[in-house]
């Protein structure tokens, strides 16, 4: 029955964390790491910890039941598959075009030799 | 039904564990589906900013990135405030509860602010150019139309983000009232810590909207 | 069940109708039970007004000319058909009604873990309800249930941001009643009632709650945008501004795919329960019917993009949503597979509960199959868009679901009302609103497949015979509602006390009163067989056998 209680030493020390991840987070994207994807992958990092430190400290998910665990794991894996399904979209598309345009160029000159297939490469 | 239940025990409860438990997995499931609710501006998004990456770079450093430091600051430290509320209900003191709830209450209000006096000079810009979007957006830019993409996510998801943070801020004043009369104490704080899981979550989305808002294309 | 409760068997005790009779005892009711009669004469007046639109356009296309409507008032006419049955219809149909009646009876609970949310969750949907039929007053809704945009935040000049609040707001009562259902199933089951002892309907809420919490907010963000869009002239999906009409279709569908699954796995869940009964016999492979409900709840939200296959969608993501498609059918034609094997030395009988259910089995099949037709990327190119895909989605829908809220009705209507209703009316009407059905969508496979494109009101002259026996079966099938709506209600005022376990069922839900008592048991029951224990003799009720039995405990 007895809950466990956090101490609020704990709470102070996430707390001082979370402040030091803030500046770290507005101090390193200033600097130009030569690739912009690199900087978006520090920041998305440093957001993904300090989201960590507020679920598993603040909303005391570390002393929470499995169940816990499985729906606020579920709901990452949801955004993940509407992300990622939906990017399957947008990052095929210019692929795709090209294929097609590759195609209709086939047709309208067809190479002299044997044919390839002008199917996907 | 025996007279041996407190009164803080609802009448379709066995025992106060069971409430207790029941609270905590119907806040977690509902804050699931508010994932799911950012999780379809973020797809946007996301989707938006692949497409139209100079857009969104320069329509970023158009934001006042200090003044949403600030608020990033002001925001996990009412979330400290928020867990130290729950933490004096669990410890039985009353008046910590209350006064961690009005401290939580303060910053969130300061939050909110901070994010009209942000709203305010987008709203009466002083530079020749308006971010609003709408009819009269205007940018000296061949991307000015993408950048009111940019815009749109902006006020749409802050916009969505207050709307929680008020939201909070009201359910948080009806709390302290109750926590002035004394009804939370370490064995029934039930609406303090499941309002604590809301709170936090609605700082997780800032932690989120602030790096993807503010701080694209400032190196 | 002890002998304890065996007292008050068939005696007109107190029960949950009849504790309290005002008018506010009913309005602010925290009783899940009541709750669900609300919910169930609400559902029904909103199935009234979709099905009465229904009707009309289906007169208008009796002729190739316009008659009776022009063409901006026949898409508002099919637009309101649409947002009703499915928002305001056949998503909250079962779990509403029916979960809300028995999710804690047959769980052996009070009362849901969170009954003023329940409650709540009623106010919010009729308002959201009220919003959505002043839409369609003030000015209409042209736009089709979707919502597409651009011509929802550009171009329709009508009531959209009335109809896009009212689909938000009962979004809202959607996810109170999945967090209810999930929460109760986990915290409140009575001792004795472990997870594989669950009635099959209870895991049907379960998966149908899960689909709610994790789609519900996806599209109630996407009418969010389409209001920013519309009301502030914010530009999200505008073109000019370089905005992508197909992210709205991504966002609406990865809800609006699911949802079919909110319609289709309560109905599903009813029908495990009535070929159960009905076949005197545990369900043959109930673990699997477990599983692949969870399944099809889980794979229901990585198909959206069949729905996309013309738009400006890649090609690439055209196939991967194909290919993904195809895997739904599986856990969906295990069920199928694990029902016939109950059926088959089972001891049927062809009550009027099971008819729905053999009406549910024949045309999903139908349904789920020319499903497969259209989620293969060639073949869907020719049927997109026509009355192949009506045709498809109403065999899933109303073949499907409504067949499967009928089923359920009828089933546990001597429980929720403690009468028994005519049996040979209700086998009458089974029979006519299983005609009218398929001589109304059966013609629509033909007229698709000839290519009759939908939402037109207007038509070559060679499709009439087709259309008129689609629109006449469209009044046998409205004749059908009809005559079950009369023997229905009449049966509250007539109808015999149908004592605790008319059909001499298992589960918890029959070995309380009928109509059940305000707590729902006398005493909290204790589960200590498996679930569908035909093999054992009922607490409750002791015939010999069940259904033809007149005369009750």
């Amino acid at each position: 029955m007895k809950h466990h209680i956090v101490s609020v030493k704990t709470y102070l020390a996430i707390f001082l964390v979370l402040m030091v991840l803030t500046a770290l987070t507005v101090y390193v994207a200033y600097i130009d790491f030569g690739h912009g994807l690199l900087n978006d992958l520090i920041a998305m990092t440093i957001a993904v910890v300090k989201a960590m430190c507020v679920l598993v400290i603040f909303m005391h998910l570390k002393y929470s039941a499995k169940l816990l665990w499985l729906i606020a794991g579920s709901s990452v894996v949801w955004l993940i598959v509407m992300v990622g399904l939906t990017l399957t979209d947008y990052r095929s598309r210019e692929w795709m075009e090209s294929q097609l345009h590759r195609a209709i160029e086939w047709q309208a000159n067809p190479p002299a030799e044997q044919p390839a297939h002008p199917g996907l490469h | 039904m025996s007279d041996s239940k407190p009164s803080y025990l609802a009448h379709h409860f066995d025992h106060l564990e069971q409430q207790k438990q029941s609270a905590t997995l119907g806040i977690w499931l509902f804050l699931i589906t508010e994932v799911m609710f950012f999780g379809g501006l973020f797809l946007g998004y996301i989707v938006y900013r692949g497409l139209y990456p100079e857009a969104w770079h320069t329509g970023s450093e158009k934001l006042n990135v200090i003044l949403g430091a600030i608020n990033t600051v002001v925001l996990i430290f009412s979330s400290l405030t928020m867990a130290l509320a729950v933490h004096g209900a669990q410890t039985g003191s009353r008046k910590k509860t209350a006064n961690f709830l009005l401290a939580t209450i303060i910053l969130g209000s300061i939050f909110l602010g901070i994010k009209a006096i942000e709203y305010h000079a987008k709203f009466f810009p002083t530079t020749d150019y308006n971010l609003i979007p709408g009819a009269n957006f205007s940018y000296p830019a061949a991307y000015a139309d993408q950048m009111q993409l940019f815009f749109s996510f902006y006020f749409t998801m802050t916009g969505m983000h207050a709307i929680h943070m008020v939201i909070g801020i009201g359910i948080l004043i009806w709390l302290y009232v109750k926590a002035l009369q004394g009804t939370y104490h370490e064995n029934y704080y039930n609406p303090v810590e499941v309002t604590g899981l809301y709170w936090h979550f609605v700082d997780i989305v800032w932690i989120f909207l602030f790096p993807l808002l503010y701080l694209i294309g400032r190196h | 069940m002890s002998s304890a409760t065996d007292i008050n068997a068939g005696t007109t005790a107190k029960n949950y109708l009849n504790e309290k009779i005002t008018v506010s005892s009913w309005l602010l009711t925290l009783d899940h039970k009541r709750i669900a009669v609300l919910y169930l004469v609400s559902l029904l007046a909103f199935f009234l007004i979709g099905g009465l639109a229904a009707l009309v356009f289906r007169i208008e296309l009796m002729t190739p000319e316009a008659d009776i409507l022009r063409s901006e008032t026949y898409n508002k006419f099919f637009t309101t058909h649409g947002i009703v049955m499915i928002f305001f219809f056949l998503i909250p149909s079962i779990p509403a009604v029916l979960g809300n009646f028995l999710v804690p009876v047959m769980i052996g609970a009070r009362d849901f873990a969170f009954p003023k949310i329940n409650l709540a969750s009623w106010y919010v949907f009729m308002f959201g309800g009220v919003l959505a039929l002043v839409a369609t007053i003030a000015g209409g809704v042209e736009t089709g249930w979707t919502f597409y945009t651009p011509y929802s935040t550009m171009y329709a000049n009508s009531a959209v941001i009335l109809a896009v609040c009212g689909a938000f707001i009962a979004g809202f009562s959607s996810i109170m009643t999945g967090l209810n259902f999930i929460v109760t199933i986990h915290k409140m089951r009575a001792p004795g009632l472990t997870w594989f002892r669950l009635p099959l309907f209870i895991w049907a809420m379960y998966a149908t709650a899960i689909v709610i919490l994790l789609g519900t907010p996806v599209v109630a963000i996407t009418l969010v945008m389409i209001f920013v869009e519309r009301a502030f002239g914010f530009g999200i999906f505008d073109p000019s501004l370089g905005g992508d009409p197909v992210l709205f279709q991504h966002l609406f569908w990865f809800y609006s795919h699911p949802a079919v699954y909110i319609m289709i796995l309560p109905a599903m869940g009813v029908v495990s329960e009535l070929i159960s009964c009905f076949s005197r016999r545990r369900l043959y492979g109930y673990k699997v019917i477990v599983f692949s409900s969870l399944a099809i709840a889980v794979i229901g939200f990585f198909v959206w993009g069949h729905h996309m296959f013309v738009s400006s969608q890649s090609t690439f993501a055209g196939m991967t949503f194909s290919f993904l498609t195809f895997f739904v059918a599986v856990p969906t034609a295990l069920k199928m597979l694990n029902w016939i094997m109950t059926l088959h030395k089972g001891s049927v009988s062809l009550s009027s509960p099971m008819l729905y259910a053999f009406g549910f089995l024949g045309l999903f099949v139908i349904g789920g199959l020319t499903g497969l037709f259209l989620s293969t990327l060639a073949t869907d190119i020719h049927l997109h868009d026509t009355y192949f895909v009506v045709a498809h989605f109403h065999y899933v829908m109303v073949g499907g679901g409504v067949m499967g809220f009928l089923g359920g009705l009828h089933f546990w209507w001597p429980k929720i009302t403690g009468k028994t209703y005519p049996e040979g009316w209700a086998i009458f009407a089974a029979i006519v609103i299983f005609i009218g059905f398929n001589l109304t969508f059966f013609p629509q496979f033909q007229l698709g497949v000839h290519g009759m494109p939908r939402r037109y009101h207007v038509y070559p002259e060679e499709f009439q015979v087709l259309h008129i026996a689609s629109s006449t079966g469209a009044m046998v099938l409205g004749f059908g509602y009809l005559v079950m709506a009369v023997y229905l209600i009449g049966s509250l005022i007539t109808g015999k006390p149908a004592g605790k376990n008319p059909w001499n069922a298992r589960g918890l839900e029959w070995e309380t009163d009928s109509p059940p008592p305000t707590h729902n048991f006398h005493e909290t029951p204790v589960v200590r067989h498996p679930v569908y224990a035909y093999e054992y003799a009922s607490e409750t009720s002791d015939e010999p056998d069940v259904t033809s039995e007149k005369n009750h405990v």
